[in-house]
């Protein structure tokens, strides 16, 4: 047992050991391998696959533009692929090694059978233009997500198409747009606080919107007097984070959804954070009219080293005539029926239109199902609850070494802020994160929000124990304490990573997106 | 509650901690009356894992599966064989459960994987450069023609009308709130595309002309030459490819002349899935380097000196250039684009080509054999695994007589332009690697029954 570590289980430290002169002929230390590039380990000879042999075919029916030569696809055998990409995935950090304290991101337990039931025939090996009586298992498992989503948000339907959070965002800000131009009411502009995630102030540029930001109080939530007074007949809507960027709830959502309302606009709140109240809050009653919500991360389905995610989109009664095809709906006799281009004309002709082809994530939609069954609506609400908890716990754990700038504001909710303020003198936040790595841990979110100085994000999730809470408690707590003494040796972190601080200014200067020989 | 670690013992420690009485408390910013005491009525409690499979399994079993029939279903998404240790790769926690790597140090795993991939692409593609791909074939689409309006600073874009239609409603929702202007049509039955025709709609207010290949009839377009009146107007060629698998006997589209490429790449590695996810791929010239949306992984070295890879060119991205941002894209299909790049991997050039030539011959033995059914006429001349047959019928009609027989025989392009009555009768079919010589007989049989 140690004071960093009360769990007591923290290897012994220190000495000087050999291994630390010694060079290998291949590169490789051990367990941790170097990895070439497959352009220079395969040859396009080289086939892991085996077809039936068809010898030379009449391939006349291509026409002329049939290839004169093989594509120049370098091929590896099976156990050199199995091998290679094996190696690979040693040099990555993953949510299954353990505490991925990513702000805003949610990085949770992803289970094995969501995996498994992803992968079932009826769900994996069925085409997105089967006739519609033929997948009625599949488009049942999408009806029954669907209702989920709008049971858990208080809202009236849902478009399951969008393919990632941002592109939720844009159906979001489609609907409204759809909306006020069908009220012969078109709008120009969106508001956004500071408090929102980046993203959104993209989505609205590019749904056509002039944006304008609003800024956010002392105590990190959105001013509400300057949001009011900016709102008058020109303004389409304001898109909210809530819980937000600072990790705060926004108490006065519904004092701003009513003068939104009131002004002739809609709401638009990221959902991005719902993890944080999901069973406990509906957003419906808090006036929200549209809200993505990343499967991902509410209802873990796993990132996959940078996706797939999924953004449905659930709508108020008044923006889901708008919403986009294709949907699900249950006929009385049980069946589901699928509305997509031929149905619309009659059955819902205010849809803005199509953001993708076919019908959306399945394979996400598959995973996020089998994750809320397994929780239910009392496990569910235990998630908020826990991971508030566990959030709230490392806030209170850290704020005596690490500032916390929003720390008296009130509880945190699914993520703790702290800043760089109070370190050595040419010591930042990038320090304590690259610190991290040594300690085996996956660094938090870093220099987001941009409203906070040196802003690092934690967020624990409700699937950390507190035993892992504490031991990564106690290593922020000595990188903390390091960054405030200036110990040089953090400035070089890492340094036990398969590869020491790269050089992002070279790559962008001269981009190498693609490998040449030499 | 079998993923949540904590005890109650735990939540009390924690909570004297914090100095709070209780979980409630630490809810106290939620107005009152929006605050929830008890779980949502309506929706049940947690179930175990056995119930939850076993739920699961009775909504998957209430589906015809591709892999249990005779199954010819194209139009953008391909059933292809996938070799079993893609999907064992892929389900590796360190790739499965890792997040985007904006930590270098310790996600070179994933960042190599995306180089490697990105040249696997420009390859194939025969581009220059590729990014680390795009949510799917069709937002990828809206993405380049987006990407031609920043280039070209011109507002028009020429769809062909061998374009999938879902490809054109995707760009023309977005088009709507942009202000681009898009000239798209349906298709006509003919034996080859009017290539001619399309090459007549270019005019200088054109920033591209977007051109799948093989389209969504199957013919195959002459690239070349529509490059080349393209270019020649200071416009871009866009080329699609749905089906990348063709690209093992057809010349790729970059060395045809096509400015951009951007493709759907589910057929290598991802599998049916009923849509979704998918992969957009995404390659262009050099040149446009810094108008690419999404991802990009370029290779740099590190404080050792030592080869390494970072995500690079970010500045040009939402999250950071806020309402400058040139994309609605913040992410990409990671784990997509791995499960086709180990695909790529195990293929190769040589095995890509066998995989595409036998695709394509169980495709010319299918629209051979349905040829001789009376009423069925084949309307190409040229095509590589996907093909159109008119029938007597309403090809909707059909599709479902014929999975009544328990044969899945295509997309009727009737669902697909439901407005378009003279394509009410065309049938699209597909074959690849996967289907037997015994799938096209029963075909030939149920339809010939279902005609009848």
């Amino acid at each position: 047992m140690n004071e960093l570590n009360p769990s007591g289980w923290r290897p012994a430290m220190g000495g000087t050991s050999p291994a630390d002169a010694i060079q290998t002929f291949t590169g490789n230390r051990a367990l941790q391998l170097e990895e070439a590039l497959l352009f220079e380990l395969g040859s396009p000879d080289r086939s892991g696959v085996d077809f039936d042999d068809v010898g030379d075919i009449d391939l006349t029916a291509l026409g002329p533009l049939a290839r004169s030569h093989r594509a120049d696809l370098p091929g590896l055998s099976e156990p050199e692929t199995v091998r290679h990409y094996t190696r690979l995935s040693r040099q990555n950090y993953a949510i299954d090694l353990g505490l991925f304290p990513l702000g805003s991101c949610t990085m949770k337990h992803n289970p094995r059978l969501d995996e498994k039931v992803a992968r079932m025939p009826g769900f994996a090996d069925v085409h997105p233009l089967q006739p519609v009586h033929t997948v009625q298992g599949a488009l049942g498992a999408i009806n029954e997500l669907a209702h989920w989503l709008i049971r858990l948000t208080g809202m009236h339907g849902v478009a399951m198409t969008p393919k990632a959070g941002a592109h939720g965002e844009l159906c979001g800000l489609l609907c409204i747009r759809a909306a006020l131009e069908a009220k012969g009411d078109p709008r120009e502009v969106i508001l956004v606080p500071e408090s929102a995630h980046g993203t959104n102030p993209a989505t609205a540029a590019f749904a056509g919107y002039r944006v304008e930001n609003i800024p956010a109080t002392p105590e990190g939530r959105v001013d509400l007097a300057a949001l009011t007074a900016r709102l008058g007949p020109d303004v389409a809507g304001v898109m909210i984070t809530n819980p937000n960027t600072c990790g705060l709830f926004e108490r006065d959502l519904k004092t701003i959804a009513d003068a939104v309302h009131a002004a002739g606009g809609y709401v638009y709140c990221d959902g991005a954070n719902f993890n944080a109240i999901v069973g406990r809050v509906r957003p419906g009653d808090l006036g929200v009219d549209a809200m993505h919500i990343n499967l991902h991360k509410t209802f873990s389905t796993p990132h996959g080293g940078g996706g797939p995610g999924s953004g449905p989109v659930v709508l108020s009664e008044a923006l889901s005539p708008f919403g986009p095809l294709p949907f699900t709906a249950r006929q009385p006799d049980g069946s589901i029926r699928l509305i997509e281009e031929e149905q619309a004309n009659e059955e819902h002709p205010q849809a803005f239109g199509r953001m993708c082809a076919f019908h959306g994530q399945m394979g996400m939609f598959t995973r996020a199902l089998a994750y809320i069954l397994s929780h239910g609506a009392d496990g569910l609400r235990q998630v908020s609850s826990d991971a508030v908890l566990n959030a709230n716990y490392v806030l209170r754990r850290l704020d005596d070494v690490l500032d916390a700038p929003f720390g008296g504001a009130g509880p945190c909710m699914h993520e703790a802020l702290f800043s760089d303020d109070g370190f050595a003198e040419g010591f930042s936040t990038i320090d304590l994160a690259k610190g991290l790595i040594d300690e085996g841990y996956h660094p938090m979110t870093v220099y987001f929000p941009l409203v906070v100085h040196g802003a690092m994000l934690v967020e624990p999730t409700e699937t950390e124990s507190k035993a892992g809470l504490d031991q990564f408690i106690g290593a922020m707590r000595s990188l903390a304490e390091r960054a405030r003494a200036g110990d040089q040796l953090l400035k070089s972190a890492p340094h036990l990573a398969p590869r020491r601080r790269l050089d992002e200014t070279l790559a962008a200067r001269k981009p190498k997106l693609v490998y040449k020989p030499a | 509650m079998r993923y949540l670690p904590l005890t109650d013992a735990d939540r009390s420690a924690m909570l004297s901690v914090i100095g709070a009485g209780s979980i409630d408390e630490l809810f106290a910013d939620v107005p009152a009356e929006a605050r929830l005491s008890d779980p949502i009525s309506g929706l049940p409690n947690h179930a175990s894992e056995m119930a939850v499979e076993r739920h699961m399994a009775r909504l998957s079993a209430n589906n015809i599966t591709a892999g249990s029939v005779p199954f010819f279903l194209g139009a953008g998404a391909y059933r292809h064989h996938v070799p079993a240790s893609v999907d064992h790769l892929i389900q590796r926690g360190e790739f499965l459960t890792a997040y985007t790597p904006y930590q270098p140090e310790i996600a070179q795993g994933t960042l190599q994987v995306l180089f490697e991939f990105q040249t696997q692409v420009a390859r194939l593609f025969g581009t220059d450069v590729a990014n680390a791909s795009l949510y799917d074939g069709s937002t990828a689409c809206w993405e380049a023609i987006a990407m031609a309006a920043r280039i070209t600073k011109r507002k028009k874009a020429i769809l062909s009308s061998g374009l999938h239609p879902h490809y054109v409603e995707t760009a023309r929702t977005m088009a709507k709130f942009t202000g681009d202007f898009l000239d798209a049509s349906a298709p006509e039955l003919t034996t080859d595309p009017d290539d001619a025709a399309l090459i007549a709609k270019i005019d200088g207010a054109t920033s591209c002309v977007v051109v799948q290949y093989p389209d969504v009839l199957g013919r195959i377009p002459d690239l070349g030459a529509i490059a080349a009146a393209v270019q020649a107007k200071g416009a871009l060629l866009i080329a699609v490819v749905t089906e990348p698998v063709a690209l093992g006997l057809l010349e790729s589209p970059g060395s045809l002349g096509a400015d951009i490429v951007v493709g759907e790449g589910q057929s290598i590695g991802v599998g049916l899935q009923f849509g979704g996810p998918y992969l957009g791929l995404f390659g262009c010239r050099e040149k446009f380097l810094r108008q690419i949306p999404g991802r990009l992984c370029g290779e740099t070295v590190d404080a050792d000196g030592k080869r390494g890879f970072v995500l690079t060119l970010s500045t040009r991205e939402q999250h950071i250039r806020r309402e400058k941002a040139t994309s609605n894209i913040c992410t990409n299909s990671g784990l997509c684009a791995l499960a086709f790049s180990i695909h790529m991997t195990l293929l190769g050039g040589e095995g890509l080509m066998k995989m595409a030539k036998l695709s394509h011959l169980r495709a010319r033995q299918t629209a051979e054999r349905l040829a001789m059914i009376p009423g069925v006429t084949v309307v190409n001349r040229h095509y590589f695994n996907e093909f159109v047959v008119t029938l007597p019928k309403d090809a909707r009609q059909v599709v479902r007589d014929l999975a009544d027989r328990q044969v899945l025989g295509g997309v009727s392009m009737g669902r697909l332009y439901p407005q378009v009555g003279s394509l009410s009768g065309a049938l699209l079919v597909a074959a690849t690697e996967c289907t037997s010589e015994d799938d096209i007989e029963a075909l030939a049989t149920a339809l010939t029954e279902v005609l009848a």
